[in-house]
């Protein structure tokens, strides 16, 4: 099976600046936001907020709203379009909150004894948990996919 | 004050680098693997370490492990709603910030909480 991972940096063109404005003061505010919950009310309670998904709002609207203005410049309706573009790149996130959980995990259990070994460890653990999330499901769909095509032709031959 | 300054243009630049990084990779749900990149995490821990030391930094990243489970939680909710409810994305996406909240609290409660 072939790799189809490929860097697109058209999509990069298609990017208004405001967009980028929009997910760095989102970025910027969530992080201050989990600094200040872990200031008033702990660290276990702020930690929490390491997780927040908080741009996730501008980036499936953006996704969305990319998809269609594209489909509409070709002449068609994309609301669908849109929401099953943001709908994919959220699936895609589902599996990275695995390696968010592996990354987390690494850097509680190594934090302590090395600071820096602690950051690549962990850094590492959630690239290849997510990365393995993504292939695994990948090879699931394909095979899902090959036993449904090949179930009716299989009973057509009986 | 400074302090949350720097917090902001940190996580801000981190956030924008992943989210940058996203965009530029396909298939979308490959890129959306970045989306829950744990770029919040990678700006503040290193605040923290600095200022609290890390065993500080270690009962935050414990509790972090009960927010990425709620995570998973939220984006297949905000899957689910996208598909079948045809939702636009906005109102998705916040609408399950709730169930985000409920579920990391949630765990986290179960897990034994501030113990």
């Amino acid at each position: 099976m072939t790799t189809p991972i490929r860097i697109s940096p058209s999509s990069l063109r298609e990017g208004r600046w405001y967009e980028y404005v929009v997910r760095f003061v989102l970025g910027g505010a969530a992080t201050a936001f989990a600094g200040l919950v872990s200031s008033r009310y702990g660290a276990s309670v702020g930690g929490l907020f390491l997780a927040l998904p908080a741009i996730f709002c501008a980036s499936a609207t953006l996704i969305e709203k990319h998809e269609i203005r594209r489909k509409r410049e070709a002449g068609l309706a994309g609301e669908r379009r849109g929401q099953e573009a943001a709908a994919l790149d959220v699936a895609g996130a589902a599996l990275g909150a695995l390696g968010m959980l592996a990354f987390a995990a690494v850097f509680s259990l190594t934090v302590e004894r090395s600071v820096s070994g602690a950051f690549a460890a962990a850094s590492l653990a959630c690239l290849c948990a997510s990365a393995a999330a993504w292939f695994a499901r990948r090879k699931m769909r394909a095979a899902h996919r090959a036993q449904r095509n090949s179930g009716p032709a299989m009973s057509g031959s009986r | 004050m400074t302090e949350y300054v720097v917090r902001f243009l940190v996580g801000g630049a981190v956030v924008s680098a992943f989210a940058m990084l996203g965009d530029l990779l396909r298939p979308k749900s490959f890129a959306g693997l970045f989306a829950a990149a744990p770029s919040v995490a990678l700006a503040t821990l290193g605040i923290a370490i600095h200022q609290h030391g890390s065993t500080y930094a270690a009962k935050q990243t414990t509790s972090m492990m009960a927010g990425a489970v709620a995570l998973a939680i939220y984006s297949v909710v905000v899957c689910q709603l996208l598909i079948r409810t045809r939702m636009r994305a906005l109102p998705a996406t916040l609408l399950s910030m709730l169930i985000w909240l409920a579920a990391a609290f949630g765990l986290w409660a179960v897990a034994g909480g501030q113990s």
